[in-house]
């Protein structure tokens, strides 16, 4: 994104003026003018906000409570003794978040790199390129996405162990490359880029290549984006096949590594809560921070990781 | 198939046909010819990490290898005779079916209600998102985690308030007939945020006259809803049911970690049942037996979903 450049205040005011009239007006679209849906739909909008906020509050203050004021009755969302970084503390002196937090992070990125580099030149060639085998190839590339990628742990496990791969990087990061989805979704977005630029490319003599790197892929900056984050998040989230992948703690990613080993500790609520705020924290980083990006991402692919 | 995005969504079609692939001519046809040098790194990732395992599954399913290394003899069909009077594949098979059932029909009806709640245009937009989203970008370790926590049978957050209310406290996550719920109640909270954006990306592209004209006739709000939107949004609630009946068959994540199959075997869905075959009872080909099993359930309901809609469509 551009740098915005500085609008004046009143200019600013003027166009908030302008988003509040338009909510006005679809308010009125929507629910009329009348006073009780408009009542109906805020109370309805307020609980179930507060459905879907309450489990997320109640962990987040409990992960800054003493484990005895975690289990002391009757609960209360201030503890008595006061809140403290107690929890959070212990969590970093014992090292392991930090790594598994910067495993996750390689993954990810390694994950999003890898397959759309593999994914947007297969996804051009077959939307721009002729040759034998490519109504095929689209089939079955259409095809496999109905493939559920756990349903292959046992064969890909035994590769691994074949390999040599497990407890690699390699394995953990090489099946998740397999999104046909990506290469479909980006398939369908350089279909629409209008052939005429092709053409202008070709007569200035442009190989495929440079057609490729110089006019399709600048015009497909949206959806690589949308697709980028897509994979990011999934990939982020993975668990099944990490968790299959490492059996060494110190190869985890977070969402493996902190069940693991908390499940070995019982029941320490706080900690738990604490470990489990540190796992969401990046993610909720990057929600807050490209929250745009990420709402246009999930609504232009269409997709859900889990 | 899985024609995943909605039709808001779609890149504007240009007049050209997609398939114009064909029109490399002159000094390009021989370019043209290069088509496989963009397609190599697909072609090897996809062979050595889809197509081969696929085979060598199958393959798998058909001996009686184990994840030792051990066995690896080719025993036939014994693996899927033995798979089809498996109590335990038709009672995970059961269970996966009910939890596909009791989470597709909240996870569509929830998110259309926020959806056009938070379309209406109310005050505190960004507040709603929020809440309604968030969760959809947790891992499954700080779902489960937080989950299991207010589920806690002593000092849970639930029991607490029941208690609170003078009602007895639930076996949440420890009674045989509570626990699945427990979990679809879960995983709504979780992945409902989803389904909300693409609603409420449906939702943009309704166009205003619509609701005009309805207004004009004389509909109220409630009538506006049941005669303009939700008909409007007839295409993306397709898309949101072939996704969710999709991933709810695949469930396993939550279900592992917040109750490993239990109490009993009364939340194990067919996919944790091939998890515990192949990695704890090392019977990798038996558990490719029913992976596959699993498969064909899959492909089924995806064709037969895709050919209602497309019939549907056509009618």
């Amino acid at each position: 994104m551009s740098v915005q450049t500085i609008t004046p205040l009143s200019e600013r005011r003027s166009a908030r003026a302008d988003r509040a009239r338009e909510r006005a007006r679809q308010r009125t679209l929507i629910l009329g003018g009348g006073k009780l849906p408009r009542v109906a739909a805020m109370s309805a909008l307020v609980v179930m906000a507060a459905v879907w906020l309450v489990p997320m509050l109640w962990a987040l203050a409990t992960s800054f409570k003493t484990e005895q004021d975690a289990v002391s009755l009757p609960l209360s969302l201030v503890p008595e003794s006061g809140f403290t970084l107690e929890q959070y503390r212990s969590l970093f002196a014992a090292g392991d978040v930090q790594l598994w937090m910067f495993n996750s992070l390689l993954v990810a990125v390694l994950v999003t790199v890898f397959t759309l580099a593999v994914s947007a030149p297969a996804a051009f060639a077959m939307s721009r390129m002729a040759f034998r085998g490519r109504a095929a190839l689209i089939a079955l590339t259409v095809a496999a996405i109905v493939v559920p990628p756990q349903l292959l742990i046992v064969p890909l496990f035994e590769q691994m162990v074949a390999m040599n791969l497990v407890d690699t990087y390699a394995a953990v990061i090489l099946p998740q490359l397999v999104m046909p989805i990506i290469v479909f979704i980006l398939k369908r977005f350089f279909d629409a880029v209008p052939r005429e630029l092709d053409d202008a490319a070709r007569i200035d003599g442009a190989s495929y290549w440079r057609l490729f790197a110089t006019v399709i892929l600048p015009l497909s900056r949206p959806i690589l984006a949308a697709a980028s984050i897509f994979v990011f998040i999934t990939a982020w989230n993975n668990y099944l096949w990490p968790f299959i992948a490492t059996t060494d703690p110190a190869l985890m990613t977070l969402p493996v590594g902190i069940p693991n080993v908390l499940n070995s500790y019982g029941s320490f609520y706080a900690a738990q809560m604490a470990s489990s705020m540190v796992a969401a924290a990046p993610m909720v980083a990057v929600f807050l921070l490209f929250q745009r990006h990420i709402v246009r991402s999930v609504a232009t692919t269409g997709l859900g990781g889990q | 198939m899985s024609a995943p995005a909605t039709a808001a969504a779609r890149p504007a079609s240009p007049e050209s046909p997609p398939c114009a692939a064909g029109g490399a001519r002159g000094p390009l046809r021989r370019a043209a010819d290069s088509g496989w040098a963009f397609l190599v790194p697909f072609v090897a990732v996809y062979a050595a990490f889809l197509v081969w395992p696929l085979l060598n599954g199958l393959w798998m399913s058909f001996t009686d290898s184990t994840l030792n290394g051990g066995g690896g003899d080719f025993v036939g069909v014994a693996n899927y005779a033995e798979a089809l009077g498996d109590p335990l594949v038709w009672k995970t098979l059961g269970n996966t079916a009910f939890f596909t059932l009791i989470t597709t029909v909240p996870l569509v009806l929830v998110a259309l209600a926020m959806a056009v709640l938070v379309h209406a245009g109310l005050p505190g937009q960004w507040l709603w998102r929020l809440s309604f989203f968030l969760p959809f970008l947790l891992p499954v370790a700080t779902v489960a985690l937080v989950w299991k926590y207010l589920y806690v049978g002593d000092f849970g957050l639930l029991n607490q308030a029941l208690g609170a209310l003078g009602s007895e406290g639930l076996g949440w996550l420890t009674d045989e007939n509570v626990a699945m719920w427990s979990i679809a109640a879960t995983t709504v909270w979780w992945t409902v945020g989803f389904n909300f954006l693409l609603y409420l990306a449906a939702l943009q592209s309704i166009p205003d006259h619509l609701y005009e004209a309805a207004t004009l006739d004389g509909a109220g709000a409630w009538a506006r809803l049941r005669f303009v939107t939700v008909p409007q949004l007839r295409n993306t609630t397709g898309v949101v049911l072939l996704l969710q009946v999709l991933a709810s068959l695949k469930v396993f994540d939550q279900i592992y970690l917040l109750t490993m199959g239990g109490p009993g075997d009364s939340t194990r869905s067919l996919l944790l049942y091939v998890y515990d075959v192949g990695f704890t009872g090392y019977r990798f080909g038996y558990s490719a037996a029913v992976s596959y099993i699993f498969l064909a359930i899959v492909v089924a309901v995806a064709v037969a979903q895709l050919w209602f809609a497309s019939s549907r469509r056509r009618a």
